[in-house]
């Protein structure tokens, strides 16, 4: 499977790195890692790369990691369709102090606009 | 989150628990803060609660997911139940966010829903929180939830932030 995934650095991004390297590893999906800058994180696009990269090198996975410029959710929409993925993956959501889960408007957008199947990783 | 947004205008005026009335279906109800001891019926109240009524994951929906989350909840944030005899019919609290301000959530059993509590929950549940020294509260909302929305802002709460599926709200305390 073509599986494209979209990171930002936030703990939800993390664990959507987590899992999706994890999955690879043993699934053999032809993985994309699209990292993107979202307001209010504070790590920026270089360290989050070499998160990714520790991680990849980790699990004995391949993956082609690409920079977005511009709006993270139109961007992510817009490759996945075009350039044929199966499926986009992408954080599951922020936790709030009192544990409510809280879905953000990247993820809206991707939500309510991708022709591709979306998957959300708590 | 310290970029939030909060009205120029601080609310007052809640009163501070205990608070009795009566309800919409004659029952005699009586708001009081936390005590402890409280815990179990706070617990076998989520245990109970219809997962239809959930909202953004919380009440958790076993019952040692809901210990754990009320055991974060009753150790560090304010909190006020509604009472009927010895049957709690709502719950509301205010977790500190760890930048100064409170999150705020309320809960209101099934049986005892559209019956008016509340609306007299979340004002004893702010007086109690005047009364802490609690300035800042904020919440989010599916912003579907009209009936939620509209309770809030009748006692203050103003948008505040992006929207997405959730909308962020804020007021602040006298």
């Amino acid at each position: 499977m073509k599986v494209l995934l979209g990171i930002g650095g936030s703990d939800e991004s993390q664990r959507a790195l987590d899992e999706t390297v994890a999955r690879a590893a043993e699934t053999d999906d032809e993985l994309t890692i699209a990292i993107f800058e979202k307001p209010g994180v504070e790590r920026d696009p270089d360290e989050i790369e070499a998160t990714a990269r520790e991680r990849l090198d980790e699990a004995g996975v391949d993956a082609t990691i690409r920079h977005l410029e511009g709006d993270p959710g139109s961007k992510l929409v817009q490759i996945a369709e075009a350039d044929g993925y199966d499926q986009l993956v992408i954080g599951g959501g922020e936790v709030s102090p009192m544990g409510k889960i809280q879905l953000g408007s990247i993820t809206e957008f991707v939500l309510l606009n991708a022709q591709v199947t979306v998957k959300l990783v708590r | 989150m310290s970029d939030r947004i909060y009205p120029d205008e601080p609310a007052s005026g809640f009163p501070e628990p205990p608070v009795e009335f009566e309800d919409r279906e004659g029952r005699a109800i009586e708001v009081r803060a936390y005590e402890d001891g409280d815990e179990e019926a706070l617990v076998e109240m989520y245990d109970e609660f219809d997962p239809a009524d959930r909202a953004q994951g919380i009440p958790p929906s076993t019952e040692d997911r809901i210990r754990d989350w009320l055991e974060l909840i009753v150790d560090e944030g304010h909190n006020v139940i509604a009472w009927h005899d010895d049957a709690v019919a709502g719950h509301a609290t205010l977790v500190p966010d760890g930048a100064e301000a409170y999150e705020l959530a309320i809960f209101v059993t099934q049986e005892y829903q559209r019956a008016g509590i509340g609306g007299r929950l979340i004002r004893a549940l702010l007086g109690y929180g005047a009364s802490q020294d609690v300035e800042h509260v904020w919440l989010t909302v599916e912003r579907w939830n009209r009936a939620a929305v509209a309770l809030y802002e009748d006692v203050g709460f103003e948008r505040s932030g992006t929207e997405s599926f959730e909308l962020e709200m804020s007021l602040r305390l006298d």
